[in-house]
Formats: C-alpha cells, structure tokens, sequence
C-alpha cells in the first residue's frame, strides 16, 4: 500500500525560496537581503508584559477567540486607525495573520468558488484557496501601474463564480499600497458584484508619506470584508505568533470554528504582551516606521546611482526593482548573485509568475549592512 | 516630522552620517541639511559630537565617580554660580541640579581613585557653598547614552523568508 498523502499538498509545489536557503546555508561571508520580518527586537515593555505574564503563571488556554480585554483593544485601534467601528464578537485572536488568511478561505468557500490573488503576492493566499477546495485565479499586476490593482484588472476577471478578492496591501514583495483614490472603484465593483474581500494589512503600520487606508473603512465595504492582520510586523513581534482576523459576525463565528478545532487559542503570554502593544506601542511603532523610511530612500537612491529601475514603493519593507535589461530571469539573477557576490535576494518570482524580471530586496536590516549589500549589487552588476 | 527633528534623530543615533548621506536619507538637499545642522550648531542646539568608548575594552584604567553634593544656594544666583565653578574643572564630565535629597550630581572621569579622594577632598569639599558630599565609584558601564556596550548585535533570524 502506498503511503497515505493528499494529491492536492502533493502537487502543491514548494516554496521557491527553499534552494537559496540551501545554498546561503553555510555560505561564508554572505549578506542577505532576503528576510521577511523586521531586524528590530520586540521593544522591550512589550516583551516584559510577556515575561511578566509567564511569571504569573499565565500559562493555561484563553478562550478560543482570546482574550476579551485583547479583542477590545484591536476594536479601539481600528476605529483609532480606520474609524472603522467593530464589537468584540467581529473579532478574534489568531497564531498570526498568516493563520487569519487560511481560515478565511475555509470558512468562507465551498467547492469550486473563484478567489481572486492578485499578485506578485505573499506566498501562501493559493495554497490555502486551494485547500479549501476553491479555485485561485490570478490578476497579474503591472509595474506601469505601481502594482496597484486596476478596476479593469479586477472586472476582467469577475465570473459568475467569484466570491472573494484578496487585497494584499501594503504589499509584499512589492513594498506597493493602494490609496483611497485607488480603493474606491474597486470597493464599488465589490459591492456591485457583490464580491467579498479578503485585506492582508499586516503591513499597515508600516506606510510611509502617508496612512495605510483599509478597504473596511469605504461605504459598504465593512460589512463585505475581513481584516487579516497582527503583531508582527508592526511590533517587531514575529516570533509570538499573534495575529487577529476582524470581520462581519457571521464569517467570524465560522472562522472560529476551524480555529478552535484546529488550534484551540494563541499563545497566552503573547496576547498578554499584545495589548500592551497596542496600549503602549504607538511610539515604538512610529521610531521604527522612520527607521524604515530612511532605509528605503537609502535603497531607492543607490538604485539610481546604479542604473537599476525601480517604481517607488511607499509600503512595508521590501523594494522591487527591475532587472529586465540584464536579459537573464530572476533566478537565474539571483542565483548567480548569490553565488558571485554572495548576496542573497528572493526573486519576484517566488511571489507569482508575473514577478518574472525583479527582485525583492528587504531593507529589515541595518544602514551599515545596506550599503555593504549595494556595493556587491553595484559591483555585480557592473560585470553582467 | 520637521527636517531639525528628523536631522536630530539620525545624529542622535551616529554623529558621523556624511551631509551627503543625511540628505538621501531625509529625502532633502545636501544644502538643505548643511544649512539646518549648521544653525542647530549656533544655536547651541547641536553643542558637541562624542564617541562612546568602551573603556574596559579599551585596557583604559581610568576610573569614574558620581558625586552626591548638598550645597547653599546663593542669593540672587539660585545654584548656577556653584554649579558653573564645580563644572570648569576639567575633570569633571558631566553635572546635574536635581530634585530630591541632594542638589547637584556630579560625574568626573579622573586617573585613578587617590585623583577623585583629591578632587574631592581638596577642591569640592573646600568650596563655601558645598555642605556634604557623597562619592559612589561607577564598576562598571553596561549602557551609555542609549548604546549597549561590549555587545555587538547578532542577527538570529533565518537567512531567508517568505
């Protein structure tokens, strides 16, 4: 008897990244710029809420929706962000917005329904569409375009079958946002085609030159979306696991069900830490957001300096420049990268076929280590 | 943010970012910074560019110490006429008026311990408006202004991820 696996995990294949992590493994002398969470620690207060909370004894389960004085504090911190207005029942506590993504699909799909990705895109809105017995169908999003979604793009693809768009913004790998100005027509497609949305905002904190806009907060939108979103890109908080999904009741309530199933609660002594993080974080978050701002203007101009096209990203931590003149795919760049200059960057197309010609370049990283990492792009690429 | 803010918060963290760099950094002209870091610099709002020095590390075996002083106001001087003739002798690195059972928090840097007995002894004790003072010798430095010292940041993270 053949061993018992499941032909769709089976066939899913892996993540691109996988093979430079076997190659930079060991590696010496390598930099690479080829993370996806931040180089700072959790601040401090924030972890000592979680030691504190271990001292205590907080160790058993939380109900499985969490922490109520948790559940309150992400409603005060969306209607203080988005003045988007949620009770505690719209809301839940997730291991990560990651978490969120998948049990969104599960809940809210049955065999055969249409989710819209666009991408280039974080790598797991497929897989888990796919598990949940839907159907993934791709919008491709085009650099003339900054890699905002257009409303064309989206009617283009709008069948009779359509149930969900993901709305991956601020974006990885992209660093792309979608501003009011670009939200709404696609909010009044959804409404019209009465389609639902899935928005990632994990990156939210983390916009520059202005503030992240949730689809949630247009007319007729909060009660057609759900909100995946968490700690720890915010907070420096990747490790704790922590990340909530806010949404209309009746998804939630279904959401919840898988999760008490599959997990029954986060982690303890992260949601303790994770509303002191919401409390007293605000300028923890604002200190970081201006490191990261800075970083990515240090990107942007060595770009220039180099020749190296790149749109200007105004989200998260990641910038995407083209490297199409060179004539060679992304990870063929990459590999070679890596192994000439031993710096490791993910190709675009680890997030999407249509990542194909760019890279993702992370700047969760110190200045210091940046600039040594432009010198061997800027002397690479001088030899191709 | 207010480019003097943002100029300031870079500064804070490494004195030595070329105006060039600066620039990039806060999206605004070469010009531009020169001319705000320059007038910060007049306006005693920039008053000096420090390194912090890991003195164990470097074999330096001076040795410093955070005096405790009471002292007599002066009448129409409050206490910066003490103050200003215990901060002119080079020795002494750093002095705070502060609230609480003492007035003024010295900190002097000095060769070694008989140099800050003398100090003490000898020039701050003797001074008339000086009526007590504690001496408390610093062991050891684990953070100066705002930098870990003798621990050099190690990035744990995995290499790669999504």
């Amino acid at each position: 008897m053949a061993i018992p696996l499941n032909r769709q995990v089976l066939d899913m294949k892996p993540s691109g990244i996988r093979k430079y992590f076997d190659v930079i493994q060991g590696m010496e002398g390598a930099i690479s710029l080829g993370v996806g969470e931040p180089d700072f620690d959790t601040p401090w207060h924030i972890r000592d809420e979680g030691i504190y909370a271990l001292e205590k004894g907080r160790t058993h389960y939380t109900s499985n929706a969490g922490l109520m004085e948790l559940k309150e504090e992400i409603c005060a911190y969306m209607k203080r962000t988005q003045s988007v207005s949620y009770v505690p029942e719209d809301v839940f506590v997730t291991v990560g917005g990651s978490e969120a993504i998948d049990l969104c699909m599960r809940a809210m799909l049955n065999p055969g329904d249409e989710v819209l990705i666009p991408q280039p895109s974080y790598v797991s809105y497929e897989p888990c569409v796919v598990w949940a017995q839907g159907k993934a169908v791709i919008i491709e999003l085009k650099e003339e375009h900054d890699f905002r979604l257009q409303p064309e793009q989206l009617l283009e693809k709008i069948t009779d079958k359509t149930r969900v768009l993901v709305l991956p913004y601020p974006n990885n790998p992209t660093g792309a946002i979608m501003e009011q100005k670009d939200l709404e027509p696609i909010a009044k497609i959804c409404v019209e085609k009465d389609i639902y949305v899935l928005s990632d905002e994990i990156y939210a904190e983390l916009t520059y030159e202005g503030k992240h806009v949730s689809i949630a907060s247009l007319p007729g939108m909060k009660e057609r979306t759900v909100i995946a979103s968490g700690f720890s890109k915010a907070f420096a908080m990747t490790g704790w696991r922590l990340g909530y999904a806010v949404g209309p009741a009746e998804i939630v309530e279904q959401m919840l069900k898988v999760h008490q199933y599959a997990i029954m609660c986060a982690p303890t002594m992260s949601q303790y830490a994770g509303i002191e993080a919401l409390r007293n974080g605000e300028a923890d978050v604002a200190g970081m957001r201006e490191e990261f701002n800075r970083r990515r203007r240090f990107l942007l101009h060595a770009f220039e300096e180099m020749g190296l096209p790149c749109f200007t990203p105004y989200g998260a931590f990641y910038v995407f420049p083209c490297i199409k003149q060179f004539g060679m795919s992304s990870d063929a760049f990459a590999m070679k990268l890596l192994e000439e200059e031993k710096l490791a960057l993910v190709p675009g197309t680890a997030f999407g076929d249509c990542g194909e010609g760019f890279l993702r370049i992370s700047y969760a990283y110190s200045l210091d280590n940046l600039k040594r990492a432009m010198e061997r792009l800027q002397r690479f690429i001088g030899k191709l | 943010m207010k480019l003097r803010q943002e100029i300031l918060n870079v500064l804070e963290k490494n004195a030595r970012t070329p105006m060039q760099e600066l620039a990039v950094l806060l999206n605004a002209t070469e010009e531009a910074v020169e001319k705000e870091v320059q007038a910060m610099e007049e306006e005693g709002i920039i008053c000096g560019y420090h390194t912090i020095i890991n003195r164990e590390a470097a074999n330096d075996d001076k040795v410093s110490a955070l005096i405790e002083v009471r002292v007599t106001p002066q009448r129409g001087m409050g206490f910066d006429s003490i103050a200003e003739r215990i901060y002119k002798f080079p020795e002494v690195d750093s002095v705070y008026l502060m609230s609480g059972a003492y007035d003024l928090m010295v900190i002097l840097t000095c060769k070694n311990m008989q140099e800050v007995a003398n100090f003490v002894s000898m020039k701050l004790s003797t001074l008339d408006s000086v009526l007590s003072t504690a001496t408390h010798f610093i062991m050891k430095r684990y953070k100066d202004h705002g930098t870990v010292l003798a621990k050099r940041y190690e990035d744990t993270r995995e290499l790669i991820s999504p």
